[in-house]
């Protein structure tokens, strides 16, 4: 029997596959497709302070092996969560992690408040890589200093987990990493989209509303993999590695970078099942490889 | 009703006319209660340049046969694909999507008006609606007689009337000139339609002028078809609302139109 479970900080997870943030929902919208509890953990919706409305479509634009998206975080708002949705998902077998989004660290601050006060969010994912937002979200994300400063605020109010989400939009990964660690991250997630564009030839306009969005995929696994491995080799605390994983090899070839968990996004457009199919996969592997726990993949690149 | 990915089998691709291709599917297990409106998102496999899946109104299902119709109008590289596969391959499906028109009660005279693929939920309607076929009609449109649908089996569930824009089928000009339309709306106690954004925008809004009710079933840009992207939003009166999810069928009273 081989072990799947794999510690981040202080949290337990029985495996180290998750869904990553904007692709699941709730987990409850693709609850029909799965068992959620086989899975380690669920990344729900970006949430905020405050109601959005997001972007006006159109938001999406299929690109090849991927596609590009500007959403802009529609959500009803963290009172709405509270009220409404945590009491729908709060007892569902897995680790439910909210990704916390806002457009200055107050907003973050407050944010991280109401939610440390749920006993079952055992983790935050703070997402300082959003590219489709105006104000905040991935303007924190590409420089050390404000990288540094909404982490060190966060970290005062917030006791459990914290996990930092990571812009690929950067010229060097390892430093923001290294930033955030320092502040007291106790892991980081990345990739989070990379920022892209579509344009239609006969209109000559763009696809998306915003001109600009964020592109994901397995168009995206190549630039991923290199900063995962990059990250791994540059701080000490774990890694969530994600972009592009669509099988149970994609997430293996991840966890050899150094990912210690694994996020599965936009793979659950094309097949929501695909993510419970990566955890037995991944079992498969071990036991052929005669592994006994994943620490011993997690980082095994062989230069 | 429970959504499920199924791979079905490709029974029958039977080419219409140049863009349109009736597809036969059928599945391993027994096919869910499907409404009309309701769709399919159907994998193209084995093309590169195709990542996400599209989506397909169902025009018909044979629960004893285990089958689901399509009707599939090339449209770009994904649509255009899906019809280049020959009977006897596996499709990935991903069923029951989005929510259906609204049936109609026993005394409702109903008008269905269908432009391009839009027919499809149509003519399932007609089949389906359960109405007397002397109060179902049911008026499609198309550019010309070449583009024009003809499926000969749904002739008795109502009483059909065509438009096209060349005059090579029923009347000349738009479904919103035609004698049925023009001078008997007011007969109809519910109208639906399924076509081009701008024909149902123009059919919405005389319904919402006659304050007839109405449902559009609208056709946004779609990654997933279960409401976990966010991307296929229309901007309803109560704010974004995903068109797979909450619609695709939207009663025009909810929308900004």
């Amino acid at each position: 029997m081989v072990n799947l479970g794999i510690r981040i900080h202080e949290l337990d997870f029985k495996n180290p596959i998750m869904l990553a943030s904007g692709t699941c929902g709730f987990g409850e919208e693709i609850a029909d497709f799965l068992d959620l509890s086989r899975l380690g953990g669920i990344v729900v919706k970006g949430t905020t302070l405050k109601h959005r409305e997001g972007n006006a479509y159109p938001r999406m634009a299929e690109t090849p092996s991927g596609m590009l998206n500007a959403v802009g975080l529609q959500n009803k708002g963290v009172d709405n969560f509270i009220a409404n949705i945590y009491p729908r998902i709060k007892d569902i077998d897995t680790h439910i992690i909210v990704n916390v989004n806002g457009s200055t660290i107050e907003d973050y601050v407050a944010l991280t408040e109401r939610l440390n006060e749920l006993d079952k969010i055992p983790a935050i994912e703070l997402n300082i890589s959003c590219p489709n937002v105006k104000e905040g979200g991935m303007a924190f994300g590409i420089s050390c200093p404000s990288a540094e400063a909404v982490v060190k605020a966060v970290r005062k109010v917030y006791s459990k987990t914290l996990i930092v989400k990571l812009s690929p939009n950067v010229t060097n990964i390892a430093d923001i990493a290294r930033a955030v660690e320092s502040q007291g991250a106790d892991s980081v997630s990345l990739i989070n989209t990379l920022l892209g564009m579509a344009v239609n030839a006969e209109t000559r306009k763009p696809v998306l509303s915003t001109i600009t969005g964020g592109l994901s995929g397995p168009a995206i696994k190549p630039i991923a993999l290199r900063m995962v491995w990059q990250v791994y080799n540059a701080v000490k605390i774990p890694v969530m590695g994600m972009g592009g994983i669509m099988n149970a090899t994609d997430a293996i070839e991840f966890m050899i970078a150094g990912a210690s968990t694994v996020q599965v996004g936009t793979a659950i457009f094309i097949d929501p099942t695909i993510p419970v199919q990566i955890v037995d996969g991944l079992t498969l592997y071990m036991e052929r490889h005669k592994m006994q726990s994943v620490s011993e993949l997690i980082g095994s690149l062989q230069c | 009703m429970k959504k499920t990915v199924v791979d079905l089998l490709l029974l029958e691709n039977k080419q219409l006319n140049k863009d349109n291709f009736l597809l036969k599917l059928q599945s391993p297990v027994p096919v869910s209660d499907i409404f009309p409106g309701q769709f399919v998102n159907v994998e193209i496999k084995e093309a590169q340049e195709i990542f996400l899946r599209r989506p397909f109104s169902v025009l018909d299902v044979d629960y004893q046969n285990q089958t689901i119709s399509l009707l599939v109008k090339i449209l770009g590289r994904g649509s255009k694909k899906l019809t280049e596969t020959q009977p006897g391959v596996q499709i990935s499906t991903i069923l029951p999507l989005g929510k259906s028109f609204t049936l109609p009660e026993k005394n409702d005279r109903i008008l269905l008006i269908g432009g391009g693929s839009g027919v499809a939920p149509m003519l399932f309607l007609a089949k389906l609606c359960g109405l007397d076929p002397e109060n179902v009609h049911i008026l499609i449109g198309a550019r010309s007689i070449s583009d024009h649908v003809d499926i000969e089996e749904y002739k008795p569930f109502g009483n059909f009337y065509f438009a096209t824009e060349d005059g090579s089928l029923g009347e000349k000009g738009y479904v919103t000139n035609h004698p049925v339309f023009t001078n008997h709306l007011n007969e109809f106690t519910k109208i639906y339609t399924c076509g081009p954004d701008l024909m149902m925008k123009a059919i919405g809004r005389i319904a919402l002028d006659k304050q007839i009710f109405c449902e559009v079933s609208l056709e946004n840009m779609m990654a997933c078809g279960f409401g976990v992207c966010l991307c296929c939003v229309e901007d309803t009166k109560a704010g974004h609302k995903c068109v797979c999810t909450d619609g695709p069928v939207f009663n025009v009273n909810d929308l900004k139109w």
